[in-house]
């Protein structure tokens, strides 16, 4: 098998694999716990998957699941339309480096920063926390996200395309729908499957802008790692693994087949 | 006719302002809503004093900014920037050879290499740093392993320490590291090192005088990518530091969360802000000064 071209790197070969030794082995140990029989966390019971059947059982998980996915589909949803309309009309109707800055800063601020700021705003406001507070936040990043996204293809798009629609006698409206938003799909769509990753997975915000009731999966996961290690985790620890494993590579076939087109 | 023509091109001034409006508009007033005005909230609160039931109340005070210099907070501030930096030093020693070496893969494999080190990025970060937590543990497969070996007789007390933190968060952000190195190494103008080579050049004094160098703005945007999260995160310190590694993370979440001080909280947060603002600034000012002399040169 080809392990030549890693015979090629010399003594860079020695950094290499210490990277992926280091990446890889505590979620293959995870793994591997996940499938362990006993209840003593660390002594081996044999083969079993009884834990995925406690998890399966689990009432809190089960809720954490959906509210983290009724987060994740509102802000997707809402952070797409805004953020596409926003990278149209910065790279069509400005050439503002300052607003471009600016509209990207919510992906860049760090998450503890915008956490409190919000938590600060919805006080000051007397709006009770919820998940609508936490779908309110999660959407001011991913619009950033689907922006920055959308705005690397808007660079590589042929204006030709939509002037030959105006020319043909096709109104804005109509030149919107037909050409501009067909063409800038693939982006459109790898940018709401990258807010929607981000949203599923987010913690630190929806930690401060969350309300007691309606704890999301991280908030439910933070909760039972504090306790330590359970083999109950490590279970719901590698099917997380797997969904985020099949997503990165799914995207990833999806960009390879798009940039073929 | 001339009158025409200036109401057409008046409406055509119009209606791009329409367009320009409803693109832009949405966007800019939303970020403006949920990231500026709550910024500028937290900033304004740090001058105000503490309510009696939490959230603030007047008079305008310097006072919390007084309480930051208090040498306990100050401890934790070094600390803090401490653990950043010796994760960021460790991200950059492991990760620019692999990013480098990722480089030399041929193209197929290139990718396979990227794609692993950016897979466990995007598992969910207390998962993650969990993982860490069985590793460690005192029962943990790295002592069991040690002590089979016959290594060590009593198990090593690696969780809940210093280390642990830096491992945690080195783990959490080397591929952070390792992209913005790699894509550094690739647009690197291979003729450039040629040239060396052809003037007499090691291999060795051409990777400092020019690889090195030339990938400079890149290796600090891997830098700032490592430091910028690792000097913010609460959740590391807590869950492998066992609360006994305090970092200003921690500090601004109990004052938000806890301890119900919000403005001695906006305070510190002002100042974690600003030391990562003056960071970028640096990073800014080294990448104009080479790349000025890239195009000079």
């Amino acid at each position: 098998m080809g392990v030549a071209p890693v015979r090629n790197l010399g003594w860079l070969r020695l950094p290499f694999l210490l990277t992926f030794v280091f990446l890889y082995l505590p979620l293959v140990v995870v793994v591997v716990m996940s499938f362990n029989g006993s209840k003593q966390p660390f002594s081996w019971g044999g083969f079993s998957t009884r834990w995925y059947g406690v998890l399966a059982s689990d009432t809190a998980v089960r809720q954490g699941l959906i509210n983290t996915l009724i987060v994740a589909v509102g802000a997707t949803i809402l952070a797409t339309i805004l953020g596409t309309l926003l990278a149209i009309g910065l790279s069509r109707f400005t050439r503002s480096a300052l607003l471009e800055a600016y509209s990207l800063t919510p992906a860049i601020i760090p998450d503890l920063a915008l956490a409190i700021g919000l938590l600060v705003l919805f006080s000051a406001i007397g709006m009770t926390l919820g998940l609508h507070s936490v779908l309110l936040a999660h959407v001011v990043f991913g619009m950033a996200f689907v922006a920055a996204v959308v705005t690397a293809r808007l660079g590589q798009n042929d204006p030709s395309l939509e002037e030959a629609s105006g020319d043909l006698g096709a109104n804005a409206v109509t030149t919107f729908f037909k050409i501009t938003v067909p063409t800038l799909l693939p982006a459109i769509v790898a940018g709401a499957l990258l807010v929607f990753t981000l949203s599923l997975d987010e913690f630190v915000i929806a930690f401060f802008t969350d309300g007691p009731a309606t704890p999301t999966l991280p908030i439910v996961i933070y909760s039972m790692v504090r306790f330590g290690v359970t083999p109950e985790i490590n279970a719901l620890a590698a099917l997380l693994l797997l969904v985020s494993f099949t997503v990165v590579i799914a995207a990833q076939r999806i960009t390879r087949l798009t940039d073929a087109v | 006719m001339a009158s025409t023509v200036a109401q057409g091109r008046g409406a055509t001034k119009r209606r791009a302002l329409g367009a320009r409006t409803v693109f832009l508009g949405p966007g800019l007033l939303y970020v403006t809503a949920f990231m500026t005005i709550p910024i500028l909230l937290v900033v304004s609160y740090a001058f105000l004093t503490r309510g009696r039931f939490g959230g603030v109340e007047f008079p305008v005070t310097l006072e919390n900014f007084a309480r930051a210099l208090d040498p306990i907070y100050l401890r934790v501030l070094w600390n803090s920037i401490f653990i950043a930096s010796v994760t960021t030093l460790l991200a950059l020693l492991i990760g620019y050879p692999t990013a480098y070496a990722i480089t030399k893969l041929p193209a197929r494999w290139r990718t396979v290499a990227l794609v692993l080190v950016v897979l466990p990025f995007w598992t969910n970060f207390l998962i993650r740093t969990y993982a860490w937590i069985v590793l460690l543990n005192s029962q943990g497969p790295v002592n069991k392993t040690l002590e089979s070996l016959g290594l060590i007789a009593e198990p090593l007390e690696m969780l809940y320490t210093r280390g642990a933190v830096i491992a945690g968060l080195l783990y959490a952000y080397l591929p952070l590291m390792i992209l913005p190195v790699y894509a550094s190494i690739e647009r690197l103008d291979r003729s450039l090192l040629e040239a060396a080579t052809n003037l007499g050049a090691s291999k060795f004094r051409s990777f400092v005088t020019v690889t090195l160098p030339l990938t400079l703005p890149g290796t600090m945007i891997g830098a700032i990518f490592v430091f910028v999260p690792s000097l913010g995160n609460f959740i590391v310190p807590e869950l492998l530091g066992g609360g006994k590694t305090v970092m200003v993370g921690n500090l601004i979440r109990d004052q938000f969360l806890k301890a119900r001080d919000w403005p001695f909280g906006a305070v510190l947060a002002l100042v974690m802000v600003l030391f990562l603002a003056g960071l970028f600034a640096v990073q800014a000012m080294v990448a104009r000064r080479i790349n000025g002399r890239g195009a000079r040169a």
